[in-house]
């Protein structure tokens, strides 16, 4: 058999794509109903739209079903929607001290106002595999639903308030270091301008508000373990759901919907610079869509480590975090590596025979040092 | 009945939506005003993969026009499946003519290759950039890029090319040899091999580059002067296909690739997939001309 | 040389730096008077304050002090490692000693360091970069001046490494495989690279060992007496100062509180902590 050529190539990627919808399908004895995706799966939808940086949970639901459950790839199809759609407001800054909470927690205070909430959390089960979750039954669902229902006492009911927060009661004492008004305000946008460096606080934290959960997770875990300068505490954590208000063409603020978002605020001491100077806190901010505690306990590290540059500490070094914690824009330059590249292959083989043939030809003195190629 | 508009896949000509177009299109005009300068821009999401063509794309699909004639090659090949994928896209999304046809496109969006065949002044040719930045390898931190190219500082750049040459008797790079152009800025002409950099210098056709990844635009304008980095005594040349031929067409002044075939042996052929093409069937055909390529027999 | 009003080389007027924020008592409240640089008001650190003197081609200055006397601080504004607080410095041979070289272009300032100036840092590591040969950080120096023919970049390497006895067969390695003393005579050959007519010399033999100190003390020497450099040697110990200088200012807490003659400050001091120094001379 002589020369095969490359061609062809849009036959096997329309084989390629309807073998994909095969494997997603082959064993598809009933379609997955996409609400149940949204509803049962809520954490990975979840995921995916603090990922792909649009609150849309139906169309996230849409995506890991396409997706078959990689949320990258999921967080991937959502961000390319995101840029079809048309921008026709900017939201008033939302305010968490308004949220319809349903997790909140402090790990610096062991009462705080309003009580410490669990919520809806794993946190303190045992994560023991529940094998009778295989043959749960909608009858089973229904029960349980009842059940949970009539264990609400409706006399016990109040009206739902909204909570100070944690970090008003150190600022109230003097505890918290004093933001200079005219320090990194600049509003940035980085879903329409390229970042450069050192970027400011907003660029930093819009960028970290919608990286990939483990790469942010690896990088505020090195810091914890020292290779970064904060281990900081979590002063507030909080999960539920925010109003989002814009302004109408007239100038009244309306109302538009809400939204979820966990938030943390992580509380670091740090000293001030002057000798003799009193040391205060200073707050790691920490907010994304949905249900996820992990990824804003991380943002919060971060953003304390990435205020202050150490050259032994990538935590610290906002460059480093900030490039290679973006999902979307890792994963492809990642996977690139399997496209062809025998050309620049064909060009590298060339100079290392050149160069040996070249090395051939010398008597050899002297122990030759490590080659590094600088590319 | 009211129609459920919710699901439905509609999109602008050319998938971008006008605003971005024009913004690429303005930060294209910086970048072809300050040739080989690299102008940041906001880089939008698209259905392709980062690393896989966005920049290319950005660029092609904010410069494309309907009268537009397309073609896409992937490591000199239109056939590859890289290129097929995104000629579908973008035929997807302006119903443009494709071709193979290097003398018929008026577009043409290239991953690693300048064709063998000549340019001409109708033409914009379009890299797909995985690393804008040519300092990357001695300075790994933009800021410090960024304040070396303001400066003109080039120095460990130069440096880093002597050491090379002094370890090992020769500039040990490749692929993406760094450029200097309109004699001021250091350029990445992106993973072309060596043999294509002369054709860049004095090109009848607008070159533009995409960096979708890294958010860089940049250009080198028709008519410009694009210089490889060699000293005055240790200078640049192209790869060496002495001894070697086209096991197809005989023909020996071209890039050629190494295959091997079932049964071991080995043989090259050209790469240019067009162009061998169009050497098989004996059609008119104008290759590029450079002081490199002149000296060797065809 | 005679010194006249105008041949000078340098000259160098109330040069000032402060780190922090400093008021208007600053300046009265710090400096060897009262024992310290430090402001007592504001904690702003008064690292050199009105530092003026000049100096001739070919002539060796040594600035003296113990650890926070300013001495580094002083060399090291003049070389733009450093931004000034206040004061201006004239060099003649770029622009015929009419610009302040401390307000300069970043631009203009590589030019006026890569032409007309060399250093050498105590810490080679602040002077060379490991990642190239020693051969390679001189060509960084002959490079940056515009000379871009290897050959010649590598006969000029040979040669200034031959000055300073450097093995040239050690021109292709790279500075972390050589002992203490060889990388500063590799420092010293990149900074005398171009030729400039001025070299600061910032405690380079601090750290050596003492037999290492006295070769790169008379390589210095010679060098010096060979090329007609102008110098300006930075060191706490006298005993350097006196080998190699032909001048000396006295720094104590960021002020200048003597100069004069090397010879005649050794033999007589007026100040009474260049007595101080003098006398805990070995």
């Amino acid at each position: 058999m002589g020369y095969v050529a490359v061609k062809g190539g849009t036959d096997a990627i329309h084989n390629s794509q309807e073998l994909v919808e095969f494997y997603r399908l082959r064993n598809a004895a009933t379609p997955l109903d996409v609400n149940q995706i949204r509803s049962q799966l809520r954490l990975a939808v979840d995921k995916v739209i603090g990922e792909g940086g649009l609150y849309a949970p139906e169309y996230a639901a849409i995506a890991l079903k396409q997706a078959e459950g990689e949320v990258f790839e999921a967080a991937f199809i959502l961000r390319a929607f995101r840029t079809t759609l048309q921008r026709r407001f900017y939201s008033e800054t939302i305010n968490t001290r308004e949220m319809f909470v349903k997790r909140k927690i402090s790990a610096s205070f062991r009462e705080i106002p309003g009580g410490q909430i669990l919520g809806p959390t794993r946190d303190y089960t045992q994560r023991i595999l529940d094998t009778g979750k295989a043959g749960e039954t909608a009858h089973e669902v229904q029960s349980f639903l009842e059940a949970f229902e009539s264990k609400i006492n409706r006399d016990k009911l109040q009206e739902i308030d909204t909570y100070g927060k944690v970090i008003d009661l150190l600022k109230q004492e003097g505890l918290l270091k004093t933001v200079d008004p005219n320090d990194d305000r600049t509003l940035t946008d980085i879903t329409r301008e390229a970042i450069k460096f050192p970027a400011p606080r907003s660029a930093r934290l819009q960028m970290m508000a919608r990286a990939e959960t483990g790469g942010l997770m690896a990088m505020g875990y090195s810091s914890m373990r020292g290779f970064g300068s904060a281990h900081p505490t979590v002063g507030e954590l909080r999960y539920g759901s925010v109003p989002v208000m814009i302004k109408d063409p007239s100038g009244r603020t309306r109302y538009a919907g809400k939204i979820e978002v966990t938030e943390a605020e992580m509380v670091s001491s740090v000293s001030i610079g002057k000798k003799n100077a009193i040391p205060k806190f200073t707050i790691g901010y920490g907010l994304c869509f949905g249900q996820n505690d992990t990824k804003v306990i991380c943002m919060g590290i971060l953003d304390t480590t990435m205020r202050s540059p150490d050259v032994n500490a990538p935590a610290n070094d906002q460059e480093f975090v900030l490039y290679h914690t973006e999902g979307i824009e890792s994963m492809g330059f990642t996977n690139h590596l399997k496209l062809p590249h025998y050309v620049d292959f064909q060009s590298v083989l060339g100079g290392i025979r050149e160069a040996i043939k070249r090395n051939g030809e010398k008597t050899p003195e002297k122990k030759p040092e490590v080659v590094e190629m600088e590319q | 009945m009211v129609e459920n508009k919710k699901y439905v896949n509609k999109y602008n000509f050319a998938f971008i939506d006008e605003a971005t177009k024009r913004e690429i299109r303005r930060k294209l005009l910086k970048a072809v005003a300050i040739p080989g300068y690299q102008v940041p821009y906001s880089s939008p999401e698209m259905p392709i993969s980062r690393g896989w063509g966005t920049g290319g794309l950005h660029v092609t699909l904010s410069v494309i026009g309907k009268k537009d004639v397309f073609k896409i090659i992937d490591q000199g090949s239109d056939a590859s499946v890289n290129a097929c994928n995104l000629r579908e896209f973008v035929h997807m999304m302006t119903d443009v003519k494709t071709t193979f046809d290097t003398s018929e496109a008026t577009l043409i969006q290239t991953r690693h290759r300048v064709t063998e065949e000549e340019l001409n002044e109708n033409q914009i040719y379009i890299y797909q950039v995985p690393q804008p930045e040519p300092l990357r390898g001695v300075e790994r931190y933009e800021n410090k890029t960024r304040q070396m190219h303001g400066e003109a500082d080039y120095a460990k750049m130069w440096v880093s090319i002597y050491e090379s040459f002094v370890r090992h008797g020769d500039i040990m790079l490749y692929a993406g040899y760094p450029v200097k152009v309109n004699n001021r800025y250091i350029m990445a002409p992106s993973p072309i091999p060596k043999w294509d950099i002369p054709n860049l210098n004095q090109s009848k056709a607008l070159h533009l580059f995409g960096a979708g990844r890294e958010k860089r635009l940049y250009a080198v304008p028709p008519y410009t002067t694009v210089e490889p980095l060699e000293f005055e005594d240790v200078k640049f040349h192209t790869e060496d296909f002495t001894g070697l031929a086209c096991f197809k067409t005989g023909y020996k002044k071209a890039y050629l690739d190494e295959l091997y075939f079932d049964n071991g042996e080995r043989h090259f052929v050209i790469n240019d997939s067009n162009f061998l093409d169009k050497l098989m069937e004996h059609s008119p055909l104008k290759q590029h001309s450079n002081k490199y390529i002149d000296k060797i027999e065809a | 040389m005679s010194r006249t009003d105008d041949n000078w080389l340098l000259r160098v007027r109330n040069l000032t730096k402060i780190y922090g924020e400093p008021n208007e008592n600053t300046l009265n409240m710090t400096g060897p008077l009262f024992n310290s640089n430090i402001c007592p008001e504001t904690d702003a650190i008064v690292a050199c304050a009105n530092i003026s003197f000049d100096l001739y081609p070919g002539e060796v200055l040594g600035i003296v002090g113990e650890s926070g006397s300013g001495k580094s601080t002083v060399v090291r504004l003049l070389y733009f490692d450093m931004e000034k607080t206040a004061g201006t410095a004239w060099l003649k041979p770029y622009n015929n000693g009419l610009a302040n070289i401390l307000e300069e272009s970043n631009q203009k300032k590589r030019f006026i360091r890569n032409h007309l100036m060399g250093m050498v840092y105590q810490n080679p590591r602040d002077g060379l970069n490991f990642r190239f040969s020693s051969g390679g950080n001189i060509a960084e120096k002959l490079i940056m001046a515009g000379n871009m023919n290897v050959g010649q970049i590598r006969g000029r390497a040979s040669e200034l490494l031959e000055k300073t006895e450097v093995p040239v067969q050690r021109m292709d390695d790279r500075p972390s495989s050589f002992s203490g003393g060889m990388q500063q005579r590799v420092q010293i050959s990149k900074a005398i690279a171009n030729n400039p007519p001025l070299l600061f010399l910032d405690e380079v033999t601090t750290g050596l060992d003492v037999s290492v100190q006295a070769k790169v003390l008379d390589l210095i020497r010679e060098l010096q007496q060979d090329l007609g450099i102008a110098m300006i040697v930075v060191s706490h110990d006298l005993s350097v100062i006196r080998m190699l200088t032909d001048r000396t200012i006295v720094l104590k807490d960021g002020r200048l509180v003597e100069s004069g003659l090397t010879d005649q400050i050794l033999q007589d001091p007026q100040h009474e902590y260049s007595q101080l120094l003098v006398s805990s001379l070995l």
